[in-house]
């Protein structure tokens, strides 16, 4: 970077005015003419065979024109390979209304098209399905036993390290133990925008399909791919999500459906799905882990054993980190991890924010709690002793670690020199308080990615990668680089994205958005800068005279001397005197591995919490919270607050509030909705302090950014859980803390 | 639309929306968020749950916020109606509140924000809101999946400071600026 005129600085979304005025549209909200309205009607069993579907009374309703079911649709792809999708787990993905097969409660197994939506909805409610239902398994206590080593080769996805050391006699050795078992519900991810597609039917059949996904290029190539359709002939657009947190990672249902529905009636169709619905694919993994840790009277950390197991469905293998990170988090020279996955009649699990790493963490940093507690040892103290200077598990050093810092500024907000070591030791009138923390870890991925940018003579700058902005702040940072690379008002500048037909762009997820992405923006932006300053040299009487480009700034819409500001030119002046309407670029920005690949590239947190304890009733409240993160360069310090905010209301949340509940007897989730689906509120919610602490990387990315979705996440719901152990005495091992479990 | 003979036919029906009076013919079955989303193609009222549970389509009628997703279109022939889309001026100029979402990042997906606002003027009208206590209390209808909370908070603490009413400050509320960024 020349200046730092954008980044780095807190600017206000620039989508902000469109979000708070309503104008921006989300997919369930393109309303095309003539359109037509999908309902879905859902399996009420688990697992067994459709029998017989009497559509006959939904049929006789006048405006309803089709019910889609698996007897009546046409032949689709057939291998597997072309239902995966840029990260699908190995297996065989479901396919919507492909057979009479059942293999989880809540597949779709019809759809209703109606004129209205209204009409569509009641139509369904009259669609008969009758099955030949099979025993099912969704209880994961009995699961577990046919569990089993997840296959490699997800994308993305990385086994436990082998073990180091010789970590069970080191365990059977120590002074000071802990082993315990944790626990972990199912959870969804529940944004706020339901998921919905609509598809636009066009001249020849071509469709437009405004659906709602974190990648509108997977989806289109899926699309593409089931349909057999040429990729000219779908576009997928997705300029707002109302959310994801990984569930629209891979394609959903409604987006099949809704093409499915379109190409057979040859009409424009919606289909949104209900928030029943939306417990009805992608889940966080529910998992049952154990820890041992051994340690030295001087509270040295002499063994870390991590086994966890997970759910997966019954046709694909869900793999996600979950013990990794026990090997990474803390020195130790004696480690074993291991983790399985068993299968249940559930949809296949899905990544939801800091997949894993948040199971996992909950789990190892309640057990250092727990040991430094037995040791009589401050638990910062504690981490602060086992200090990882370097990555264990890959055996490299750090590209950058300010962890250090993170413990020492958060420590020091916090008050944490004031905390009594005793449990149940501090009150404020009848209830307990209660202090905990918890570290976490995230990697700092970087992925390759394109980008295109366009300078148009009257001086706008458009530039665009088929990413998406979950709410992450996607446009605002790169609308900052590239206003801030070419030197261009942040108002002449647009970036545009949730376009199929934009350059390459991976799912945004993994926190790696930032780094790929924002490379791709700036590299393009540095080729267009070449290509400016190339055309102005060519310039009759060129103000710059034969300077090179290092000689040049780019600043307020212009290039200019270093040493002689007063010699320069507008950028549009040398489009116009070069008779250019347009000027563009592209590039595909690729990570330079060689030089990554000597490090291991992580972002770090540290989370302190208090809580207040109601000791007659059990009832928990988070009091205060602050966060300090080492997450690389922070591009813009007002929406990467906002992500840290976000990734804290998920940690007190899921250590106090959220779990997706079966019925076994059914097999299905019982709290399937917004009121018995526990999410917190206003209430719930305390002022958040959050610390970025500086940190210098050079090696991550060009511009030094690690991402921020997933840290704030990671390691919060250990430190609520180990405050209400410092409040209460009491240590809750299944997450949620509800107050039945502190009774 | 073509209603089944069985189906009860629609109704003309008068809702003036963001000050325009605007005719229509909705069936009985129709909602108050259907009639504006699907009917009136004003999207900007959300759908986040369609049972009462989540405030994305809380919108003011008669002043008042209510969920549009529990109430028929039918039932509010003649009412005065206020979307998110009716909020700022006739120029363009945000309502102090939606100015505020944008400064203090109230919001991160947008999915809850029209209702969140919507619900902030009506808390307003109602005017219980002394302390931060009662904010909150009075705002845990509109869920925030993104976990904005904090930073709605501000910006409903600013807005209230620009009409001279300040909420009584948080007992534990920390004298902290809101970021830090070490240099
Ligand atoms: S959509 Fe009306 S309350 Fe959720
Ligand atoms: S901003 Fe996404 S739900 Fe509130």
């Amino acid at each position: 970077m020349t200046a730092t005129q954008y980044v780095g600085k807190p600017v206000s979304r620039v989508d902000g005015r469109a979000k708070v005025t309503g104008a921006a549209k989300y997919a369930g909200e393109f309303n095309v003419p003539r359109l037509t309205y999908g309902v879905i009607v859902s399996s009420t069993v688990a697992k067994g065979r459709i029998t017989r579907i009497d559509a006959t009374a939904a049929l006789a309703l006048e405006g309803v024109i089709e019910v889609l079911t698996h007897e009546n649709t046409p032949r689709l792809a057939w291998l597997d390979r072309s239902y995966q999708d840029q990260i699908a787990p190995n297996g065989s993905p479901f396919r919507p209304l492909h057979d009479d097969k059942v293999v989880y409660s809540g597949q779709p197994v019809a759809l209703v098209v109606a004129e209205n939506f209204e009409l569509a909805r009641y139509a369904a409610s009259l669609v008969r399905v009758e099955y030949a239902p099979e025993p099912h398994q969704t209880n994961f206590d009995d699961a577990m036993a046919e569990a089993y080593e997840p296959p490699t080769g997800r994308a993305g996805y990385t086994p436990p390290p082998k073990p180091r050391g010789e970590a069970d006699q080191a365990f059977a050795d120590a002074k000071y133990q802990v082993s315990a078992q944790y626990a972990t519900p199912t959870e969804h991810h529940n944004p706020m925008e339901n998921y919905a597609t609509t598809v636009a039917y066009g001249e020849e059949g071509k469709l437009t399909v405004y659906d709602k996904t974190q990648g509108a290029q997977n989806v289109q190539a899926y699309l593409a791919s089931v349909f057999s359709m040429s990729s000219d002939d779908v576009r997928v657009i997705s300029p707002f999500v109302g959310g994801g947190f990984g569930s629209g990672l891979r394609p959903v249902y409604n987006v099949f459906l809704a093409v499915l529905a379109a190409r057979q009636l040859k009409r424009s169709v919606r289909v949104s799905l209900t928030r029943q619905q939306m417990f009805t694919f992608s889940h966080r993994s529910e998992t049952r882990q154990e820890v041992r840790l051994g340690a030295a009277r001087d509270g040295q950390l002499e063994a870390i054993i991590h086994e966890a197991f997970a759910d997966t469905s019954t046709f694909e293998d869900f793999a996600e980190g979950i013990v990794n990170w026990s090997g990474l988090l803390h020195q130790c020279d004696n480690v074993r991890l291991e983790y399985r996955i068993a299968p249940m009649d559930v949809y296949t699990p899905a990544d939801m924010r800091a997949p894993g790493a948040t199971q996992g963490t909950f789990a190892l940093e309640c057990a250092v709690d727990e040991l430094a507690h037995r040791l009589g040892m401050d638990p910062l103290e504690f981490r602060l002793k086992n200090y990882a200077e370097r990555d264990q598990n890959l055996d490299k050093p750090f590209s950058s670690k300010e962890l250090r810092e993170c413990y020492r500024q958060g420590a020091e907000r916090f008050g944490w020199s004031q905390r009594n070591l005793e449990p149940r030791s501090m009150r404020r009138g009848n209830r307990l308080i209660g202090w905990g923390m918890s570290t976490g870890a995230w990697e700092a991925m970087q992925d390759k990615a394109g980008a295109k940018a366009t300078l148009h003579v009257d001086g706008r700058l458009i530039v665009g990668s088929a990413t998406a902005d979950i709410g992450t702040g996607t446009y605002t940072i790169m609308t900052q680089i590239a206003a801030e690379t070419l030197g261009i008002p942040l108002e002449r500048v647009e970036f545009q994205l949730g376009d199929s037909t934009l350059p390459f762009s991976p799912v945004e997820g993994g926190s790696w958005t930032a780094a790929s992405v924002g490379t791709a923006v700036k590299e393009v932006c540095e080729a267009l800068r070449e290509k400016l300053f190339k055309l102005a040299g060519k310039i009759h009487d060129s103000p710059l005279g034969d300077a090179t480009l290092e000689d040049v700034v780019f600043e307020n819409g212009e290039v200019r001397l270093h040493r002689d500001s007063a010699r320069g030119i507008a950028l549009t002046e040398i489009l116009r005197r070069s008779d250019m309407a347009t000027l563009d670029e592209e590039v595909t920005a690729k990570p330079k591995m060689l030089e990554q690949s000597g490090y291991s590239r992580h972002s770090h947190q540290v989370t302190f919490v208090e809580v207040e304890v109601e000791e007659d009733i059990g009832m928990v409240r988070v009091t205060r919270v602050v966060d300090a993160v080492a997450g690389g360069r922070i591009l813009n310090p007002k929406t990467a607050r906002s992500q840290i905010l976000g990734g804290v209301v998920w940690g007190i949340s899921m250590a106090l509030h959220e779990e997706t509940l079966s019925d076994h007897a059914f097999g299905r989730f019982m709290n399937h909705n917004l009121a018995e689906y526990h999410i917190p509120v206003n209430k719930d919610i305390p002022e958040i302090d959050v610390i970025f602490v500086h940190e210098d990387d050079t090696i991550v990315n060009p511009l030094g950014a690690k991402g921020l979705g997933e840290i704030g996440l990671v390691g919060t719901a250990a430190a609520v859980a180990n405050a209400v152990f410092h409040a209460t005495g009491k240590r809750v091992r299944h997450l949620p803390v509800t107050l039945d479990k502190l009774l | 639309m073509h209603a089944s003979s069985s189906l009860a036919p629609p109704e003309t029906i008068t809702l003036t929306i963001n000050g325009q009076a605007r005719q229509m013919a909705v069936q009985p079955w129709v909602t108050l968020l259907d009639a504006l989303r699907e009917h009136l193609d004003l999207t900007g009222t959300k759908k986040g749950c369609d049972h009462g549970q989540c405030g994305a389509c809380t919108v003011l009628v008669d002043g008042k916020r209510i969920n549009s997703c529990l109430t028929l279109a039918v039932m509010r022939d003649g009412a005065e109606i206020t979307t998110i889309e009716g909020l700022a001026g006739e120029d363009g100029a945000l309502h102090p509140v939606q100015a505020a979402f944008v400064e203090h990042d109230a919001f991160q997906c947008g999915y809850c924000t029209p209702g969140q606002i919507c619900s902030i003027v009506g808390m307003m009208n109602e005017g219980h809101a002394r302390t931060d206590e009662d904010i909150r209390e009075l705002m845990s209808g509109n869920l925030c999946r993104c976990g904005a909370y904090p930073n709605i908070m501000d910006a409903i603490r600013q807005t209230l400071r620009e009409r001279g009413e300040k909420p009584a400050s948080e007992k534990n509320a920390t004298p902290i600026p809101a970021y830090h960024l070490a240099e």
